[in-house]
């Protein structure tokens, strides 16, 4: 019997759960995959938002704001990092140009007041490599990025040590509301909990419709491709660029990424299907075309990596934020690209709505994240590692065997992938992926290996 | 400090480090990142190796055991689990060991760090991300490093010659390809091992590839570009090698953006005279023996230079790759007379026409060529006499 059951282990039920379990809550994460952050939470742009762009009064707003902080004030305690990089919205065209202010006059609505407007000159000087055909830019110098798996893994992992459970593979089919009490049948069995918080992403609607019967909102999945260039490529860019957003969608930026690479996307292709985030050649290219476009010298820069995520949009462009008191259900819904930096803040909002007390934790544990970031201390910088495994990535023996022994072990390959980097570099595993598959054989469901070679 | 530091013991590694030792330089270290020195050999279960090295016909892992053997005899120090982190100017070499970062100075660096293939996400392959996309390099560690295989039925894309050892590893380990595709005409690798997958039995596709890889979870199927769909289990990527050249390219060095590689002049010296180059790092791609080969001459460079007995850099002629020419290596060459050595060229496209080399209106050699990608074509340097005053020249294939 829990106090509250998390459906979703993407970053918004991850930092919810954590959120919760700090409280004093006795809390479940269920996630219907093999690992936490399989649905959309896998494929983002790892920006950590101002807020400076969000629509002024907006919920997205307020979390984002106070995501932002409280990222900030946590950060170093689970040994999260941020890249300091700052963003430069620039116009590329006379129309683009003409709303540079209405820019800079939201985000200081917004609160973010150090957002200005900068001449072509300054946005050159800055960003040497650019195209020289810019003409002007809006500078948000705080606009930074993070490491997109690690700090919701933190975020689980706190919420796991401190007495919260994560239960994968887990699908919920049906609930039931009676005498303050929900019975939630899943594919592993009963739970039952006070309240049920749905994070459920992409499959959001599908478990708000099993949950109340009705049909409240419908996930319109909007799926992203990005191209990752290589390390060398970092060079080339210091500072996230950002389009001018259209009606529709924020565009296409190009971002430093904590791991040293640079990334350019996503695209914004309405599709049907929940989970099938295929990428496609054509669009591939264009990317890379887009970002020589925008830094000339990218020309010939080989790529990475390239991968799609699927964004759960709805009908509607706000978060589908929902608080059902008469049966204890709170659905956090429609949550897009701002989730990452929003997670925190939603999940405070949550625990506000919830509005319930339980015994504050007095001094919970802070487990340490996996130390990923390109500018920060890595393991291998530290004796004792075994080998390094991942060249590229310079990933050690240590760091996987503890990432498939420790508390949260990775359950499959794109899980091990997230929380050691290994086979994500330029190589892509050319001569990892066999140690790898020998260092996982037996653990995961879906192995590397099919077989040995002597039968 | 040591005279020479190699990073990269595979074939033009160790060479080097034989050369440098029977030349009488002292202290010679090979870094080495992997546990085992020997680098791609290794994984190479089959012949033929070693034929000019050893008088022997070896397989890889044997001649790669070979290779090691010879270098510990000759009393090289081998590092090994020594991961070059950068590389900086004059020799200074940071590097991870699992006992705690080092900084190594080095009086002269060669760099043999190798190539390899070129993964899925570099060739943009579309469609779903699945387990079961491979290398061939992957592939043979699998099978010969680790008694594992990551699939039973794979599609085999590419046709150059590793595309040829890739499926002889498939057979050799009861993996069945269903069907080879090519993005060419016809097979790349030369007549008559071309036709190896035809007296296999296995369908090719001439003119194709893939369009989308299909499957949840791990590979079910891929979409050819006509529309064709074949169901599979595993994607085998060959060939398409690229240099090994990421510490280059992170580094101080000049990199050439045709070749993938540092650019060297005719003794393999970098554009930081600290730093040579050999092997499959130059160019890609070519044999472990013309590694070895290489990896020894420049090796002699190198202790010519640590005697005082190179031209200086600095006084140069740049290598222009024209018309038709994907890269030509070396990038530089040093103004010396007689001129030694070669230039060795790929080109980007099935060719026919006049290989010409030029300085301005001067043409300074010149031959009839047709020829295919991935061919090796070399110019004797010393068939040609550049003009004092050349500043560059021109390498093009004129049809």
């Amino acid at each position: 019997m829990y106090d509250v059951v998390v459906v979703g282990g993407g970053v918004v039920g991850c930092a919810v759960a954590r959120r919760f379990v700090l409280e004093g809550a006795k809390v479940a994460l269920l996630e219907k995959g093999a690992d936490i952050l399989s649905g959309a939470s896998k494929g983002n742009s790892a920006i950590l938002h101002t807020g400076f762009d969000a629509p002024t009064g907006s919920l997205e707003l307020a979390c984002m704001q106070a995501g932002y902080a409280e990222y900030m004030d946590i950060r170093a305690r689970l040994r999260l990092p941020v890249l300091e990089t700052g963003a430069v919205v620039a116009a590329w065209n006379e129309e683009e140009l003409a709303k540079l202010p209405g820019i800079v006059q939201t985000a200081h609505a917004n609160g973010v007041t150090d957002v200005r407007q900068i001449a072509p000159d300054e946005v050159l000087a800055r960003e040497p490599r650019l195209s020289p055909h810019v003409l002007g830019g809006v500078l948000v110098p705080h606009e930074h990025v993070i490491d997109p798996w690690s700090a919701p893994l933190a975020y689980a992992l706190q919420a796991l040590v401190n007495g919260g459970e994560v239960r994968r593979n887990t699908v919920v089919l049906s609930g039931h509301f009676a005498n303050g009490m929900w019975r939630l049948e899943t594919n592993t069995g009963t739970v039952e909990c006070t309240t049920v918080i749905n994070c459920a992403g992409l499959y959001g609607d599908i478990l708000d419709q099993r949950l109340t019967g009705e049909e409240n909102f419908a996930i319109k999945p909007r799926k992203g491709q990005f191209v990752v260039f290589d390390k060398a490529a970092a060079r080339h860019l210091r500072t996230i660029l950002l389009p001018v957003p259209t009606e529709r969608t924020k565009g296409i930026v190009i971002t430093p990424t904590a791991f040293g690479n640079l990334l350019v996307g996503p695209t914004a292709e309405e599709q049907d299907s929940r989970d099938h985030a295929a990428v496609d050649e054509e669009t591939l290219r264009m990317l890379v075309d887009k970002a020589v476009e925008l830094v000339p010298s990218l020309e010939g820069m080989g790529v990475t990596a390239v991968y799609a995520g699927v964004r759960p949009a709805t009908e509607r462009k706000e978060y589908r934020v929902r608080h059902e008191t008469a049966r204890n259900y709170i659905v956090l819904g429609g949550i897009r690209s701002t989730g990452l930096t929003a997670a925190l803040g939603l999940a405070r909002h949550a625990w506000k709505l919830y509005a319930r007390m339980h015994e504050r934790l007095t001094n919970p544990i802070w487990p340490q994240a996996p130390r990923l970031a390109e500018h920060c201390p890595r393991d291998w910088q530290t004796p004792g590692y075994g080998e390094i495994v991942c060249h590229c990535e310079m990933v050690t023996q240590r760091e996987i065997e503890v990432t498939l022994t420790g508390p949260l072990p990775a359950q499959d390959y794109n899980g091990l992938k997230r929380r050691t980097r290994a086979g994500m570099g330029r190589c892509q595993g050319f001569y990892c992926n066999a140690r790898v598959a020998e260092m996982t054989a037996g653990r995961f469901a879906n192995p590397l290996a099919v077989g040995g070679t002597h039968g | 400090m040591v005279d020479v530091a190699i990073i990269g013991g595979g074939p033009a590694g160790i060479a080097a480090a034989l050369t440098l030792k029977a030349r009488g330089v002292r202290h010679v270290a090979i870094l080495e990142r992997e546990s085992v020195l020997g680098g791609v050999p290794r994984h190479c279960g089959h012949p033929p190796f070693g034929l000019r090295e050893f008088k022997r016909l070896l397989t890889g892992p044997s001649y790669a055991r070979r290779l090691a053997a010879a270098a510990e005899a000759a009393g090289v120090k081998i590092l090994l689990r020594h991961s070059v982190t950068a590389l900086k100017p004059g020799g200074r070499l940071e590097v991870a060991t699992p006992e705690g970062l080092v900084t190594l100075n080095a009086r002269r660096v060669l760099l043999a760090t190798g190539a390899r293939e070129a993964p899925r996400s570099a060739r943009l392959v579309g469609g779903d991300r699945p387990l079961g996309v491979l290398n061939t390099g992957a592939l043979q560690a699998y099978v010969h490093l680790h008694g594992l295989v990551p699939f039973t039925s794979p599609v085999v894309v590419g046709t150059e010659l590793v595309g040829l050892s890739a499926l002889a590893t498939c057979r050799s380990h009861g993996i069945h390809p269903v069907a080879v595709v090519e993005a060419g005409s016809r097979a790349v690798a030369r007549w008559p091992l071309g036709l190896f997958p035809r007296l296999l039995r296995i369908p090719t596709y001439y003119n194709a590839g893939i369009d989308e890889i299909i499957g949840h979870g791990r590979v079910e199927a891929v979409r050819l570009r006509d529309g064709r769909e074949i169901a599979c289990d595993g994607v085998l990527l060959t060939g398409r090698f690229l240099p090994e050249a990421s510490l280059a390219r992170l580094s101080h060095l000049a990199v050439d953006g045709r070749s993938g590689g540092p650019e060297v002049d005719q003794y393999g010296r970098c554009s930081d005279d600290a730093y040579f180059a050999a092997g499959n790092l130059l160019r890609p791609i070519e044999t472990a023996g013309w590694s070895f080969r290489e990896g020894g001459a420049i090796a002699d460079y190198v202790a010519d230079d640590l005697a005082g007995g190179l031209p200086a850099a600095g006084d140069e002629i740049t290598l222009v790759a024209g018309e038709g020419v994907k890269f030509v290596v070396p990038q530089r060459l040093s103004r010396v007379a007689p001129l030694r050595g070669k230039l060795q060229l790929r080109v980007e496209r099935p060719i026919s026409g006049q290989l010409r080399v030029s300085s301005e209106e001067a043409v300074l050699y010149k031959r009839r060529i047709s020829t295919r990608p991935e061919r090796r074509i070399l110019v004797e340097l010393g068939e040609m006499k550049p003009p004092g005053e050349a500043k560059r020249l021109l390498v093009e294939i004129v049809s």
